[in-house]
């Protein structure tokens, strides 16, 4: 086998083990005890559940209200994406922060300040909007816009501006300028920001139950019915090869879609400059978005900021408190610590996975054979996205039971599968970037006497530095707020902020609420202040930027 | 210098691999005639004790106390059901009267029956299994609750029973989390099915025609839609528990009462589990659950009623919060065979 | 014609163009030459609407203050990098006959067109490749098709050859100078290289720290530089001051001030047994133009000095003469001497 065949196999093959034994394994088995009913396969009790007219429209309306949201926050997000990336403002990097704050807020309490502000009580209430489909695309764009934002935005602030001002020197106008020049230019990061946030949208569970009332019934809310309530495996199964099944097919056509004839980007330091004129339709877009995100973040806080009908602090006291009835088993300021390491190990997984898979899957092939097992690891590392959490927290549980794989009391089985979760993220915001450098950098240092190690550090570093600190924030976030998987994971000596939360807001307790509200405005600050320094990191030694 | 970086990386990931079972491994195969060090309890997330009695326990026992909660009560038995062949633990606490067939029918308990049993517990014994397997430790009661103020100032005749709720002078007032996503909105359906029998479908048709909004979990209900909510809703009638009287009080008086008509009881019960690493340990941990001073601290902790007959109740719960006399039942087996149909027939009615 | 006063552009406080005055007339080429930093590029950028600036930028009388950068007709060319990626070569040439609404082209008449330019740029033939697959130099031809496409008022070129080897940017820059002339377009071009603003350009003008030092006619500004920095920029090899500019400036035949400045080219002085200068060589080297020295004059020092026939060897006494046209003094008003010969008749690689 050649060199290049086993350095590719090498780079792969951390990650491939990693998503083997932590998502293959578990979801082989969960499928395998629905198909395998008394010792035999059987294919009947599946072929009935996919012929049942409720799973049908389960299935509609997951692909009609994915689909609708991840168009909306595209156009939601470009304008914004461009305001944040493009342009020099004041408090730009606070903005930037405060908008992954989303990301982190556990579904439960968005659906409470959602329905607070949609519901019979709210201030909105007049729209009628409360239990409406349109309830549930506004919660699915309000979690994730900022993928959007942020992996367009990393891609746009490297972008070349002279082909666009070329462009306008031609007498093209502004807007011809941004569809024929800058959009064909920014279609990678587009399609890839647009297949994760499909496949979020897709897999989206809280949100659909909390802002949709019981009226509409997604895949995933039905899988979670069908496992948790019901345990019909084997229906659940057959919903969840289903769920496979379209990921795959929306990866393919996303790959597909992400392609261009020449990847190569000239890399551009590109002062963001003082917004004009021109510029104003774009920033009131964003301002627009910016009142969408913040109206549901300012119920919380305002929530959390009374007592018995008066502002006052007591519930943040009382976070340090184990809640009123002793509801928590330990203080809910342990619970943030707790979130924060395991948040940190998650991180550090994801990027060294995803720098690995990201590695892989541009380097430069010279078959196709090649080429197709790239695009396939490509498609593979997305997978843990697209997949219901019930089946993958369900699988981890029942198949890495036993010796030499039992996980079950392993303090890595949470980070892992936050990992997993936040994996595709990391590898989405790094590919565009590495497929844009011209290999014949990485040749000419070659050809100076850089050995790998230095080719590395001298042409990738520099590139992928700040795309990486964007995909570690990404990563970050994610994980803070991850709770499908989690929450059937965790360990209860050691819970996780999102967890408390949820605990604090299903019991009665006269402080319980405000609580649970206070955690999520603690959990949202804590973000942002992270978010905040990983921007602010520089490597001047590292890169021109 | 090309060979060196495959090797390297394989040579991590195999002894990360390691690393990681080794981990993982460490807690599992104690060697034979080893004393076990720890009993592992597995229950749900609302599972809450003093640390004085954890303890205690501990002090009194002699093992280390390792409690593992997840989700409610429906997702503790699948997990159990699932992993019956290799439990991940030796005592189950939380498999309510719902869910409890489906746990036995799968062989998940042992057979253990506590020797002092408290008076009173055996009055609550699951049909069936008559405490051979499962031990109560808690009950209480779902029913639907209101908010008396709001009916005083509107000058209205609160609802007292069922029927009451379909009736035109509650239109739009009444608030409920669904059956197919919360244990007290299954409860629920079910005590109508105990009353209506056959017929409960029309009933909840009816419900629905007059405006009962159905959201999905207990938290969006009572805080976001009932009147005496954190959130402050527009909705004054609610299903909550008997005990949540003795949460809403201000002013030396309760803002909210329980409709005792409506009631469905819960129990909750302890079993040792079958393959357990610690069954001695296990058999210690049911009986510390029945114990005078765990059965005192249930109210304060989980919310639910002690099921030792004479236990004292919390002052506040004494005043405020009433149990009822007579509750709706559903045999359990009846539950476990025709829960999904039910379930399906009534999520049609809500979407429709 | 562009009309320029007093014009200034500063990023975040600091200026980089200061008070800026040029014309060009139609037709004509001007050349900004500089050295980096010196703000030629944010000047063309300013031109082309890419930066604010303030002072008047006018074109024909009419103030373009508020006409923004795809209302002005002024066509663009970078170095490198501005070619449209995701399109084939005829499809970017066509790009500004597409925008152009006003004159409806059919396909037809664009596709005849665009070959009519990629003939001119000495493309023909290559409309389906993609950018990434051409060569610097064939990108820049590329690039320039492009930018004449629609016939602009003014072509705004930034550095167009910088990016080429020495052979081709010589080939490309006569090229360039030759389509220009004929099509009469009027351009302004920036560049940090003497040798592209000869080729290409009329007019120059010198800009250092954000000023222009000097502008002019290509000859006037050769034989007149403003200063002894300009003289050096513009290629002069060394600038004599003191008793041996005199020397030099004597041997030469032109007028001796109180303070004599001159500057040399280094085919300045010429062996000649019969010249008025003495000296040793120090340094001898052939070149396939001409035989390079380093001479040790009595008086001047050591001095760049050339043979027109003969390899001296080091050591040996020579004479020379001083060619007047090759030397020129910086900062005179008038004419240093009459001779006619000018930097169109400079041999190259002085």
């Amino acid at each position: 086998m050649e060199r290049r065949h086993l350095g590719l196999i090498a780079l792969a093959a951390l990650p491939v083990l990693v998503l083997g034994v932590f998502f293959v394994l578990p979801v082989t088995g969960m499928v395998r005890r629905g198909f395998v009913v008394d010792g035999s396969w059987d294919a009947g009790t599946v072929v009935r559940v996919l012929g049942r007219s409720e799973i049908h429209r389960a299935i509609w309306f997951t692909v009609w209200t994915s689909l609708t949201a991840t168009a909306a926050s595209v156009l939601l997000g470009l304008p914004a994406a461009y305001v944040l990336h493009r342009l020099a403002f004041p408090l730009r990097r606070l903005v930037r922060a405060a908008l992954l704050v989303p990301f982190v807020l556990p579904t439960v309490v968005v659906g409470v300040a959602f329905r607070e502000l949609l519901g019979e009580a709210g201030p909105l209430a007049g729209f009628h909007l409360d239990g409406t489909p349109v309830a549930i695309l506004a919660g699915l764009v309000f979690f994730n816009v900022a993928v959007v934002i942020r992996s367009v935005g990393a891609a746009w602030e490297g972008l070349d501006a002279r082909p666009a001002e070329a462009a306008a020197a031609l007498g093209a106008r502004p807007w011809t300028v941004f569809r024929t020049v800058t959009l064909p230019a920014l279609r990678p990061s587009i399609v890839s920001a647009a297949s994760v946030v499909f496949l979020f949208c897709a897999t989206a569970f809280g949100v659909v139950l909390t802002l949709g009332g019981l009226r509409y019934n997604s895949v995933e809310t039905e899988i979670y019915k069908l496992t948790t309530v019901l345990l019909d495996l084997p229906g659940a199964a057959a919903l969840s090869i289903l769920q496979l099944l379209v990921v795959v097919a929306l990866l393919t056509l996303a790959g597909r879609l992400r392609a261009v004839p020449d990847p190569t980007q000239h890399r551009a330091v590109v002062r963001p400059r003082r917004p004009r004129r021109a510029d104003l339709p774009q920033i009131v877009a964003t301002l627009v978005l910016l009142a969408l995100v913040a109206a549901p973040i300012a119920t919380l806080l305002a929530g959390s900021l009374r007592v018995d009908g008066r502002w006052s602090l007591g519930n943040y006291r009382a976070l340090q408190t184990p809640g009123s009835q002793q509801t928590l088993v330990a203080p809910a300021t342990d619970a943030l610590v707790t979130s924060l390491e395991i948040a940190v190990v998650a991180t550090a997984l994801a990027l060294v996975l995803g720098l690995l898979v990201a590695a892989v899957v541009t380097g430069r092939s010279r078959s196709r054979p090649e080429r197709r097992t790239r695009a396939v690891l490509d498609g593979l590392f997305m997978l843990p996205l697209g997949v219901s959490a019930v089946t993958l927290g369900f699988g981890l549980f029942i198949t890495l039971d036993r010796p030499p794989l039992d996980f079950r009391d392993s303090p890595w089985l949470v980070p892992v599968a936050q990992a997993l979760v936040a994996l595709p993220l990391v590898v989405r915001t790094l590919v565009p970037v590495l497929a844009g450098i011209d290999d014949r950098q990485r040749q000419a240092a070659a050809s100076l006497g850089a050995g790998a190690l230095r080719t590395v550090l001298t042409v990738d570093v520099p590139v992928v530095w700040k795309p990486l600190l964007a995909a570690a924030g990404f990563a970050f976030a994610a994980s803070l707020g991850e709770f499908g998987a989690t929450s059937f994971l965790y360990r209860s000596d050691h819970p996780t902020l999102p967890v408390v939360i949820y605990r604090l807001i299903g019991h009665p307790g006269a402080m319980n609420y405000g609580m649970a509200l206070a955690g999520s405005c603690v959990l949202a600050l804590a973000t942002a202040v992270v978010m905040l320094l990983v921007e602010r990191l520089r490597v001047p030694s590292l890169g021109a930027f | 210098m090309r060979l060196r970086a495959p090797v390297t990386v394989l040579a991590a990931a195999a002894l990360l691999t390691t690393g990681l079972s080794g981990c993982g491994g460490s807690d599992s195969g104690q060697g034979a005639g080893e004393r076990p060090t720890k009993v592992v309890l597995l229950t749900h997330d609302s599972f809450a004790l003093p640390k004085k009695l954890t303890q205690q326990f501990e002090k009194e026992s002699g093992y280390q106390l390792v409690v593992r909660s997840n989700g409610d009560a429906g997702l503790l038995t699948n997990k159990l059901v699932l992993s019956a062949d290799n439990p991940d633990g030796d005592v189950a606490f939380g498999v309510d009267n719902t869910f409890a067939s489906r746990a036995l029918d799968a062989g998940v308990f042992d057979s253990y029956t506590p020797h002092d049993l408290p008076a009173g517990v055996s009055a609550y014994d699951l049909p069936g299994d008559d405490g051979s397997h499962l031990t109560p430790v808690d009950q209480g009661n779902v029913c639907v609750n209101i908010d008396t103020t709001w009916f005083a100032e509107h000058h209205l005749t609160p609802p007292a029973s069922l029927d009451d709720l379909t009736k035109p002078a509650y239109k739009n007032l009444f608030v409920t989390p669904g059956a197919t996503t919360s244990s007290p909105g299954l409860a629920f359906l079910l005590a109508t099915i105990s009353k209506y029998g056959d017929g409960w479908q029309s009933y909840w048709k009816k419900l629905v025609a007059n405006g009962a909004k159905v959201v999905d979990g207990w938290d969006q209900a009572y805080e976001v839609d009932f009147t005496q909510g954190g959130g402050k809703g527009k909705r004054p009638i609610v299903l909550s528990y008997d005990s949540s009287p003795a949460y809403t009080v201000s002013g030396g008086k309760t803002t909210t009462k329980a409709l005792l008509d409506t009631c469905f009881r819960q129990v909750e019960y302890a079993g040792v589990l079958q393959g357990a690493d610690n069954p001695d340990g296990a058999k210690e941990l049911v009986d510390f659950l029945l114990s005078p001073a765990v059965q005192k601290a249930l109210p304060t902790s989980m919310y639910v009623y002690p099921v030792a007959k004479g236990t004292a109740l919390p002052k506040q719960w004494a005043t405020f919060a009433v149990q009822p006399t007579k509750t709706w039942d559903v045999a359990p087996d009846d539950i476990t065979k025709n829960r999904e149909e039910w379930l399906q027939q009534w999520s049609d009615v809500i979407s429709g | 014609m562009l009309s320029l006063k007093d014009v200034s552009v500063a990023y975040d406080g600091v200026p980089a163009v200061t008070d800026v005055t040029l014309d060009l007339a139609d037709g004509q080429v001007l050349a900004l030459l500089g050295p980096s930093g010196s703000g030629k590029s944010t000047l063309l950028r300013a031109v082309a609407g890419l930066e604010p600036a303030e002072g008047a930028i006018s074109w024909d009388g009419r103030s373009l203050a508020h006409v923004p950068t795809h209302k002005r007709g002024f066509a663009l060319m970078f170095q490198d990098g501005q070619l449209f990626a995701h399109l084939s070569v005829a499809a970017n040439v066509a790009y500004p006959l597409k925008l152009r609404r006003a004159g409806r082209r059919s396909r037809a008449a664009r596709a005849s067109r665009v070959a009519e330019l990629l003939d001119l740029v000495g493309l023909g033939g290559y409309g389906s490749r993609l950018p990434g697959t051409l060569s610097g130099g064939e990108r820049q031809r590329v690039a320039l098709a492009r930018a004449l496409a629609v016939d602009p008022r003014l072509l705004l070129l930034d550095e167009p050859l910088s990016a080429l080897d020495a052979g081709l940017r010589e080939r490309l820059g006569a090229d360039l100078r030759r389509i220009l002339t004929e099509a009469g377009t009027t351009a302004l071009m920036v560049t940090h290289d003497q040798e592209e603003a000869f080729t290409v350009a009329d007019r120059l003008a010198v800009m250092r720290a954000g000023r222009v030092v000097q502008e002019g006619d290509l000859a006037q500004v050769w034989q007149h530089p403003a200063d002894p920095w300009t003289a050096l920029f513009l290629g002069y090899a060394r600038v004599l001051e003191g008793p041996a500019a005199a020397v030099v400036l004597q041997a030469a035949g032109l007028h001796v001030s109180d303070r004599p400045v001159v500057a040399v080219r280094r085919s300045a002085l010429v062996v000649d047994p019969t010249g008025p200068l003495r000296g040793s060589v120090v340094s001898a080297r052939a070149t396939p133009d001409q035989v390079r020295l380093v001479v040790a004059v009595e008086g001047v020092g050591e001095v760049d000095a050339v043979s027109p026939s003969g390899v001296p060897g080091p050591g040996e006494s020579v004479r020379l003469r001083v060619e007047p046209a090759r030397a020129a003094v910086p900062g005179a008003a008038e004419p240093a001497s009459n001779a006619t010969a000018g930097p169109c008749g400079a041999e190259r690689g002085d």
